[in-house]
């Protein structure tokens, strides 16, 4: 893993156009660490896609993947507390709030549990008080040659 | 919803308590790990695995709880309480409050009202302040969180962002949650933190519509009900009965208070498994070892890797669960962070083809991100106790799990 420097992070800085992360663009992940006042951790490039892992300031490791389009295609966090979703899931969190609101309400749910599998957006999260940790992807966003397990 | 009339703590004992088996204090027997003998005494909180008060729970232990307006006779049990060792804090849904709680507020008298984030959504409401019985225990004038937007009805973009809010018996799937894990308040020294450091679980509400996260001291959270007992205040213990493959209806239990502080909540052979700053140990499968592991009376099932990893295919109907063609078995080893191992055999079956009127399955097994939530199946036929942060017991001082 490359650790940034802060100079080399200025020099990363790009331009802050989409308001979104999963299915956003590489410029939307910057915009999410920004508005999660999160530190750049690392940049990891593996073969036809990139993860950008992030601190946020409750200490929880947030990572988002990014294939050569440059379209933010999975995330991942891993902490005491649940990041910010919204920012997170960008355009596809109204979709989520839906989605887990149903599954609910079909019943045999639990708290401690997430399982949604709804229009291509899969979410896997688990936890208890003062752990949580998941992971969302879009199987339409994956690049070609890959397999959902990376996102982890 | 029944009031009672508050008339000395061993005949309100008497009234909360199991009724059909009675309810005499120092009357019990020690219970071996995996014993089918309903505990009694007064620290003792029967417990049931039903549908709820939705009939459409699948593993779910629920109990009932009375609160008090603080110091006074004004009091009201409320049933279908999801017992929760993955929470720390008794929260009631609104709807089902009938007596009045006061109100806790904050800097210049502003009330206080909390996002309680779970991991399927998020739990908004005001705390208040009531005296919690459960059983023959108490604790006294504690803050608890009342689930609703009655009162408050804005809620803030920050809390929303957790996803959705369960703010009826449909979303909560009970009528409240008991949260009586091994930590003592919900959130922690971290709540006392300003700036993007505070977790934002806490929220200062001048008027109803403006909002604010709040720093808030650990004294006045929402705090386990258990740690403020005069006795009997250093962990729980659960016991369930066992269950039969391919489920049942329903089955039963009980919650007791204390641990190696009566007859009934002896350690005796029970391994003890330490856990690291997030509450979790180590599981080892197929010689593979995850940290991230769990033991959690909320939790509906035994969640753990995925399909590609265990060769369990995913369920068609039931999302999030494996269903395999016929049963599956399954071992692993509980690693805690004192070193100690113990050895758990677990089944996994067809969540799909459970029948619908049943509420047990021990069988119900699931995938998840990268760990193991051992969840309710795991106390079918088995003793588990949770000791709390800090509390000094015979198996040392928690936090830590034991079975």
């Amino acid at each position: 893993m490359i650790r940034v420097t802060s100079a080399v992070l200025l020099a990363l800085a790009l331009p802050t156009s989409a308001f979104a992360s999963l299915g956003g663009t590489v410029s939307s992940v910057e915009t999410d660490r920004v508005h999660m006042k999160a530190a750049l951790v690392g940049i990891q490039s593996s073969g036809p896609y990139t993860v950008h892992s992030m601190q946020s300031p409750t200490g929880t490791t947030i990572r988002e993947y990014y294939g050569r389009d440059g379209v933010v295609f999975g995330v991942a966090w891993d902490g005491e507390w649940t990041p910010d979703l919204r920012q997170l899931f960008g355009s596809y969190f109204d979709q989520y709030q839906r989605s887990t609101t149903a599954a609910r309400r079909a019943g045999r749910t639990s708290h401690a549990h997430v399982a949604i599998d709804e229009n291509g957006l899969i979410v896997r999260a688990s936890g208890h008080a003062h752990s949580s940790y998941g992971v969302a992807y879009v199987a339409s966003l994956m690049p070609s040659g890959i397999t959902p397990d990376v996102v982890r | 919803m029944a009031r009672l009339v508050f008339a000395g703590l061993l005949l309100f004992a008497a009234q909360v308590s199991s009724p059909q088996c009675g309810s005499q204090p120092g009357s019990t027997t020690p219970s071996p790990s995996g014993s089918t003998i309903p505990a009694s005494g007064a620290n003792v909180l029967p417990i049931v695995v039903n549908g709820g008060p939705t009939n459409n729970s699948l593993n779910q232990p629920f109990a009932s709880v009375t609160i008090c307006v603080p110091g006074t006779s004004n009091c009201q049990t409320i049933g279908g309480i999801l017992v929760d060792t993955g929470s720390y804090g008794l929260r009631i849904l609104s709807s089902a409050v009938t007596i009045p709680l006061p109100q806790q507020t904050g800097a210049g008298g502003a009330p206080v009202v909390e996002c309680l984030p779970f991991l399927d959504g998020f739990a908004w409401g005001p705390v208040q302040t009531a005296d919690v019985k459960l059983a023959g225990e108490q604790a006294t004038g504690i803050p608890i969180q009342v689930i609703g937007t009655d009162k408050f009805g804005t809620i803030p973009s920050g809390c929303s962002s957790n996803g959705s809010s369960e703010e009826n018996p449909d979303d909560l799937g009970s009528n409240g949650v008991l949260g009586i894990g091994m930590g003592i308040v919900d959130c922690g020294n971290a709540c006392g933190l300003t700036g993007s450091s505070n977790p934002g679980l806490y929220y200062s509400c001048p008027t109803p519509t403006t909002c604010q996260v709040t720093t808030i001291a650990n004294a006045s959270q929402v705090i386990n009900p258990v740690f403020r007992f005069s006795t009997d205040n250093n962990g729980t213990v659960i016991q369930l009965t066992a269950a039969q493959t391919g489920g049942q209806a329903s089955a039963s239990g009980s919650l007791i208070f204390g641990i190696g502080t009566q007859s009934n909540n002896q350690l005796g052979s029970a391994r003890v498994l330490t856990v690291d700053a997030q509450g979790n140990f180590s599981t080892t499968f197929n010689g593979t070892t995850y940290n991230k592991s769990f033991i959690d009376s909320g939790s509906n099932g035994i969640f753990f890797l995925d399909a590609a990893t265990t060769g369990l295919p995913a369920c068609r109907n039931s999302t999030g669960f494996y269903c395999p063609p016929s049963l599956r078995a399954f071992s692993a080893t509980h690693v805690g962070g004192n070193g100690t191992s113990a050895v758990v055999a677990f089944n996994a079956g067809n969540v799909d083809q459970v029948n619908a009127a049943f509420s047990v399955f021990a069988e119900a097994t699931g995938a998840q991100a990268g760990g193991f939530d051992w969840g309710l199946p795991f106390f079918y036929g088995r003793t588990v106790f949770t000791a709390i942060a800090g509390a000094s017991t015979p198996g040392g001082v928690g936090p830590y799990w034991a079975w």
